[in-house]
């Protein structure tokens, strides 16, 4: 094990928890209101019960998404660990990530070893993506009522994003989105890396991206063995 | 014991100094004696009855000594000297008989008073004398230094006002420092007035209050308790309980528009921890024999 | 001047410090600062209270104090509970930080004496000895930073006119220097006196709001 070699393990910037065990950080990115907290919810329904989960909001200004999965009771509150950004959304994420790395410790320290860590942005731009340092692999959440251009419009969120979701497909006949023209420019822009089509919060569910989540799972278990 | 006497204290030429010293121990039948009781020059000490620790307390009576100060000093150039020394066991309330108001010297030059409390296991001292009060011109340097073992109980209060009613602040650097066993629980520098600090009057200063007070509740068998705001923001009077990091010890932190807004939540806030009424602001019954 | 201090006190120096206002966001709410002016004078006063304490405690971790003993004198100089938890929440991002950027025996023996975090000056103070830094220059960057905190929280609060929060800080800088060299004249008393000689210069008002502050429900900033 090269666990302390930096470029392979950027991470290891840690204070307190010892090398082993290793939570997979995923974090999901994506402008205000795209449904970033409905998939974390959904996403904590469906693998609470197969892996031992922790979530860390970065709320803009109020502890909305915080208080909206503790009410939804999607986990335990000490698995929920909320940080504030102040006013800087991508900061926290990109530029100094040291308040969530805090925040991922916190949450190891108070409910044991974790599998999963879903780190949720602020909303935010379209640049605005997370560190290595911070996250191992990164979702982009966009909606279908934000405009289906933006997929043809790229952007690092976009374009570098482990895994592109397009979210609120069942709004795309009231907004008039084009679903195959988003399907075609993100896979333009995106030179293989997947895109998924949900409706977190309506019928046609999560599933798409748990199964990403547990093909990352095994990916890391495997890769630590 | 200290036995450090104002001799101790360098004199100014042609000012007055003052000093008081006193000892309490307990007396073996359950009471406090003071078997030191010495004031000098512009201060003097007296005793004055005995205080309970809580109304209720089935716990033997202490005793209490008021300061009284000869004149109203101290004075630009006055040098004013408190030690007090509350031996193993034994219990002691030190009032005074009213505000101590710090004057201009003919020179400009400071005052100084320091103060020097030390409190042994299994013993303690309530020190609640009356505010300090920052005449205008004036400038006082105060220490107050209280040195506590483990086992000791303190209770202290400190109210600093600046100017006189209608008159502008006065200087003052008031400096309260307490020890646990050598080790520091609190320290806190106080430094207000015309030409102290830059900014002590200021959005992160004073902000145009002019009284402040302290009340500081440490030691064994007292509760601690979580951070508590006393006071809305709106208030004129902005209060907080906090309990300090190293230690059993609760402070309370009070701003005021003046002394006549100040002593109401000081009072209230002292009365409840020492009648125990308060629900969250109370001394626990100390552990071991009833 | 090394670069070294550039470093350590650019804002972009991965250590926590943009998510907290120094004060500002609730004095701002409390309406103590509304504009160029009174954030002149909030940041004069958090320098000589908070920012000539940090600085001292910063100084003498430089100049190889015990840093149990300044952790210790910290803890005793913040009575606000909700302070000492920031501060120590921040001294464990700087040293997360340090560590990588400058590593040194001194910070891993920090970070296994307290786990949940030292003080951030003295995380500080460590640092910039670890950094090859003096005890002068320690003090000067805590220094400014008390005062830079809430300049820049300020330009975000109220929309404040980024030009004039710099010339707020550059007016400023003779009396950062100031309490630089103060505070290290002091830490350079305590190495025989003991760290009762470092400056304890309170500030209640910044105390109260503080707590307020951590019991809001909502806010942009940690502190
Ligand atoms: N119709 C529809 N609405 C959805 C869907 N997913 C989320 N929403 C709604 O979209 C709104 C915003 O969802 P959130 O999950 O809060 O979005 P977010 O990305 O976390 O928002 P911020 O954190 O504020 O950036 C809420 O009212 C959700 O109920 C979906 O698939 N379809
Ligand atoms: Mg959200």
């Amino acid at each position: 094990m090269h666990q302390d070699h930096p470029e392979i393990f950027p991470q290891r910037h840690t204070m307190s928890v010892p090398g082993g065990h290793r939570a997979l950080r995923v974090g999901l990115g994506g402008p205000v209101g795209s449904g970033k907290t409905a998939t974390v919810a959904a996403l904590c329904r469906t693998l609470r019960d197969e892996v031992s989960i922790g979530v860390v909001t970065n709320d803009i200004y109020t502890r909305e998404d915080a208080d909206f999965l503790l009410r939804q009771a999607v986990l335990a509150p000490d698995r929920i660990v909320a940080v504030e950004t102040g006013a800087c959304p991508h900061t926290a994420i990109r530029d100094d990530i040291s308040a969530n790395l805090e925040a991922v410790e916190e949450l190891e320290e108070r409910v044991g070893p974790l599998d999963l860590v879903l780190l949720e942005s602020g909303g935010d731009n379209l640049t605005a993506t997370f560190s290595k340092g911070l996250v191992d692999v990164q979702m982009f959440v966009i909606d279908v009522a934000g405009g289906d251009d933006i997929p043809r419009k790229g952007g690092p969120g976009v374009t570098m994003s482990d895994l592109l979701v397009v979210n609120k497909v069942d709004l795309a006949v009231h907004v008039g989105a084009d679903l195959d023209r988003m399907a075609a420019d993100a896979a333009a822009q995106r030179g293989g890396l997947p895109t998924v089509f949900t409706s977190v919060a309506r019928g046609q569910g999560v599933a798409p991206v748990a199964d990403w989540i547990r093909e990352r799972l095994a990916e890391s278990t495997a890769g630590a063995a | 014991m200290t036995t450090t006497g104002v001799a101790s204290c360098p004199r100014t030429a042609g000012r007055v100094t003052g000093g008081v010293r006193v000892a309490a121990v307990a007396d073996g039948r359950g009471g406090t004696a003071l078997p030191l009781l010495a004031g000098e020059g512009a201060l003097a000490v007296r005793r004055t009855g005995t205080r309970a620790w809580t109304q209720q307390s089935p716990r033997p009576k202490g005793a209490a000594v008021t300061l009284v100060g000869a004149m109203s000093a101290p004075l630009g150039g006055d040098r004013m000297r408190v030690e007090i020394a509350v031996g193993a066991d034994a219990r002691l309330t030190v009032r005074s008989a009213a505000a101590t108001v710090a004057l201009p010297g003919r020179g400009g030059e400071s005052a100084w008073y320091d103060v020097l409390l030390t409190v042994a296991g299994g013993a303690e001292l309530l020190w609640l004398p009356e505010p300090l009060i920052a005449a205008a011109g004036s400038d006082l340097r105060m220490t107050t230094r209280v040195d506590l073992v483990r086992g000791a109980r303190l209770v202290l209060r400190e109210e600093a006002v600046l100017g006189r009613y209608g008159e502008s602040p006065g200087r003052l650097a008031s400096r309260l420092t307490v020890t646990v066993d050598g080790r520091p629980l609190l320290d806190q520098d106080f430094r207000v007035g015309p030409g102290s600090a830059p900014g002590w009057d200021g959005p992160a200063g004073l902000a145009g209050h002019r009284a402040f007070g302290q009340l500081l509740v440490a030691g064994s068998g007292t509760a601690t308790l979580g951070p508590q705001l006393l006071t809305r923001a709106s208030d004129v009077v902005q209060a907080v309980a906090t309990p300090l990091a190293g230690g059993a010890a609760t402070l309370v932190t009070a701003l005021a528009p003046d002394a006549r807004h100040l002593r109401p939540l000081l009072a209230r806030t002292l009365e409840e921890l020492l009648d125990g009424s308060a629900t969250d602001i109370r001394p626990v019954p100390a552990a071991g024999p009833p | 001047m090394s670069a070294a201090l550039l470093l350590l006190t650019d804002g972009r120096f991965p250590a926590g410090g943009h998510a907290h206002s120094g004060g500002a966001e609730a004095a701002v709410a409390e309406g103590r600062i509304t504009g160029a002016a009174t954030l002149a004078e909030f940041c004069r006063g958090r320098l000589h209270t908070t920012g000539l304490v940090a600085a001292a405690l910063a100084a003498a971790a430089a100049a190889g104090a015990d840093l149990l003993a300044l952790d210790d004198a910290a803890d005793a100089r913040t009575p606000s509970p909700a302070l000492r938890t920031v501060s120590r929440r921040l001294g464990r991002q700087l040293l997360r930080a340090a560590r990588a950027a400058w590593p040194a025996a001194v910070l891993d023996q920090l970070a296994a004496d307290r786990p949940r975090g030292a003080h951030q000056p003295v995380v500080l103070g460590a640092t910039a000895r670890a950094a090859g830094l003096t005890p002068l220059d320690a003090a000067r960057a805590a220094a400014y930073e008390s005062a830079g905190s809430p300049a820049t929280a300020t330009v975000r609060l109220l929309g404040l006119d980024p030009f004039q929060a710099a010339a707020v800080l550059a007016r400023l800088a003779p009396e950062v220097d100031a309490v630089a060299d103060a505070a290290t004249a002091a830490a350079h008393r305590a190495r025989t006196e003991g760290t009762g000689a470092l400056p304890a210069a309170s500030a209640p008002l910044l105390d109260v709001s503080a707590e307020r502050h951590a019991a809001w429900p909502t806010r942009l900033f940690t502190s």
